[in-house]
């Protein structure tokens, strides 16, 4: 199997008469785990992955594969897999003879195109024209197609798109058992709940701009928690939280008191003779978290981009300060969030514990 | 990732689709039976056996050279569309980005569809001739005429009508790179052998002049390519037209400088 390499976006820039869709991306891709690259849609994942594959010019900037511009690969299908679009084929076409205008492209052997269509659960159809496959099949042809040359990247735009629970389920574990093989695999996806148990790492743009940079572990900000306190005489509480200034939110769930431990709350509580029906902590919502960052209340210092093009993400997450404009940005927290309030606990969160 | 192997794959894309044999049907059908209803009007008009014939007298001397070059004077846009759709089809399903994925040099896809282009060219220009052939030599012999077969000239007709087969396909490679959109494409290689070159080849038959211009036409070049035509013989009164290696490099010009200009702009363009 080939080695995994590392993807390079430098500067990388593309700009549509005055609109910038991708707008100075810097980035890096290690090998070895699964790298979600998130954004809302229009934010410039496809045209970042195009730029990155060759087939859209940079305007300027880099998007190198260990070190090499896609068009410089000696043999991109096996260097590179990547599934772009469920509806690049032509329908008349028969799934294995899709594979082999490929295969024979890349000089690969065309016992490669049974073994991918059993790989990905389309042995049986192989024969069959692509124009009456569903969507989800098509995904799978896709992958098929990426898999041919077993590359140590993969490269996959929105690949549970169509797919059924079972195939979302199916790609997860593939796709982690690729990275567990030392493989770099990029998944792009707009939906972070999509990706979020299976990526290591996140790159997160929005409006074609680089927002977040690292470890998902590290996109949750570890002083940011609250404690979320209810009692059966819940005025008892709210008066005691304003006697001692304490500020909170009342959510559907309980009192959201933040910044502040279960054990001063409960404490606080058993002096002032309350009985209390829940006290727990709770980190903050990734989903949450990743909807500020998107839409630019909440700024990560990873994705400052004035530091050298390669530094590690960790270093960059560490001495994470809480920025001043996110208090604002809370402000108007209540109704449209207590349901993210409601999210069940992120691997973060529980981490924090 | 080589010349060959993307050729290999080009040559698979071909024959993996039902257009080839679809349009070879019709090919066949199509030039064979215009061959046979011009070969027995000729042959009949020429044995002076067709009643109430009142045109000019055909000379039943290189008939059958006549008859059989249909395949190329009316049957060229069959080559000029498979050249035209080997490349539009890759943008009308976005299987470029596929083809761009396995052959990121671009240059290289071109010089495959080339390759392949001119395999398609031989391939439908002896079906072409066959179907003429069949269809000619039966109606010219029904009237007794000579079907020339045995001739060497004959022969050396065939391999000039072979020749253009493969230009056309060429023609086309060019337009399909040129004009990207396959409506768009095909609506033009339609329009322009259909409409503007015959009306602009016949008004040139009777306005002196024009003629000068029109024997360039692609289509003329062509017939002047593959020598006796249907409308080499109609036009006779236009001046001579160019040798037979001159109209072969006039059709490669046409094919080179619209392949020029694809791989300049379209080819060079973003895949999306």
């Amino acid at each position: 199997m080939p080695d995994g390499q590392v993807l390079q976006f430098a500067e990388l820039t593309k700009r549509f008469g005055a609109v910038s869709a991708v707008d100075g991306l810097t980035a890096r891709v290690a090998p070895g785990q699964v790298t979600g690259f998130l954004g809302p849609n229009g934010a410039g994942k496809t045209t970042s992955l195009r730029m990155l594959l060759g087939l859209v010019r940079p305007t300027s900037g880099t998007a190198t594969i260990g070190g090499r511009a896609y068009a410089d690969l000696e043999h991109p299908l096996q260097t590179v897999g990547a599934a772009l679009e469920a509806s690049s084929f032509h329908p008349g076409r028969s799934a294995a003879n899709h594979l082999a205008i490929l295969a024979q492209a890349a000089g690969l052997p065309s016992r490669r195109i049974d073994e991918v269509l059993g790989l990905v659960g389309l042995a049986d159809v192989a024969g069959r024209r692509i124009g009456g496959f569903s969507l989800g099949m098509r995904q799978r042809l896709g992958l098929a197609a990426a898999l041919l040359g077993d590359p140590g990247v993969l490269v996959l735009d929105e690949p549970t798109n169509g797919l059924d629970p079972e195939g979302i389920r199916w790609m997860r574990s593939l796709l982690r058992s690729l990275a567990d093989e030392g493989r770099t695999v990029l998944v792009s996806s707009h939906l972070l709940a999509e990706v979020q148990q299976t990526v290591d790492a996140l790159l997160i743009i929005s409006a074609g701009r680089l927002v977040f940079q690292g470890d998902i572990d590290a996109l949750a900000d570890p002083d940011e928690y609250a404690t979320i306190v209810d009692a059966p005489d819940r005025d008892a509480l709210l008066h005691l939280l304003d006697e001692r200034g304490i500020g909170y939110q009342v959510l559907r769930n309980g009192v959201t008191v933040r910044h502040s431990e279960p054990a001063e709350l409960g404490a606080l509580a058993a002096g002032a003779g309350i009985a209390l029906s829940s006290l727990q902590r709770k980190g903050a919502s990734l989903e949450e978290i990743f909807l500020d960052l998107v839409s630019g209340a909440r700024v990560h210092p990873s994705a400052a981009g004035d530091g050298p093009v390669a530094a590690p993400a960790e270093d960059a997450a560490a001495p994470e300060a809480t920025a001043p404009d996110v208090a604002p940005a809370r402000a108007d927290w209540a109704a449209p969030d207590a349901a993210t309030v409601e999210t069940p606990p992120t691997p973060a969160s529980e981490e924090q514990r | 990732m080589s010349l060959v192997a993307a050729s290999r794959s080009e040559l698979t894309k071909q024959f993996t689709t039902s257009l080839w044999w679809v349009l070879a049907l019709i090919l066949v059908l199509y030039v064979g039976f215009t061959t046979a209803l011009l070969g027995l009007t000729f042959a009949g008009v020429s044995t002076g056996r067709l009643p109430g014939s009142s045109g000019p007298p055909i000379p039943i001397d290189g008939l059958a050279a006549l008859v059989y070059s249909t395949a190329t004077s009316v049957g060229y846009v069959f080559p000029l569309l498979i050249g035209t759709l080997m490349v539009t089809a890759e943008f009308r399903h976005k299987t470029l980005t596929a083809t761009f994925l396995a052959v990121p040099r671009r240059g290289l896809v071109l010089g495959a569809k080339f390759a392949v282009g001119i395999l398609l060219g031989l391939l439908y220009g002896a079906i072409g001739i066959a179907a003429a052939v069949g269809a000619g030599a039966g109606s010219l012999a029904a009237f007794g005429v000579d079907t020339a077969l045995g001739s060497a000239d004959t022969w050396a007709l065939f391999a000039r009508m072979l020749l253009a087969y493969v230009l056309w396909v060429l023609v086309g490679i060019g337009v399909g790179t040129a004009v990207r959109n396959q409506v768009a494409a095909i609506v033009i290689v339609l329009a322009v052998t259909l409409f503007v070159e015959p009306i602009a080849r016949t008004v040139a038959g009777f306005v002196d002049g024009i003629d000068q211009v029109t024997r360039w036409l692609p289509s003329a070049a062509s017939d002047a390519l593959v020598g006796q035509t249907i409308f080499t013989a109609m036009s006779a009164t236009g001046g001579e037209q160019p040798a037979w290696w001159v109209g072969g490099l006039v059709l490669l010009g046409y094919a080179v400088v619209l392949l020029l200009v694809g791989q300049l702009s379209t080819w060079r363009r973003d895949v999306n």
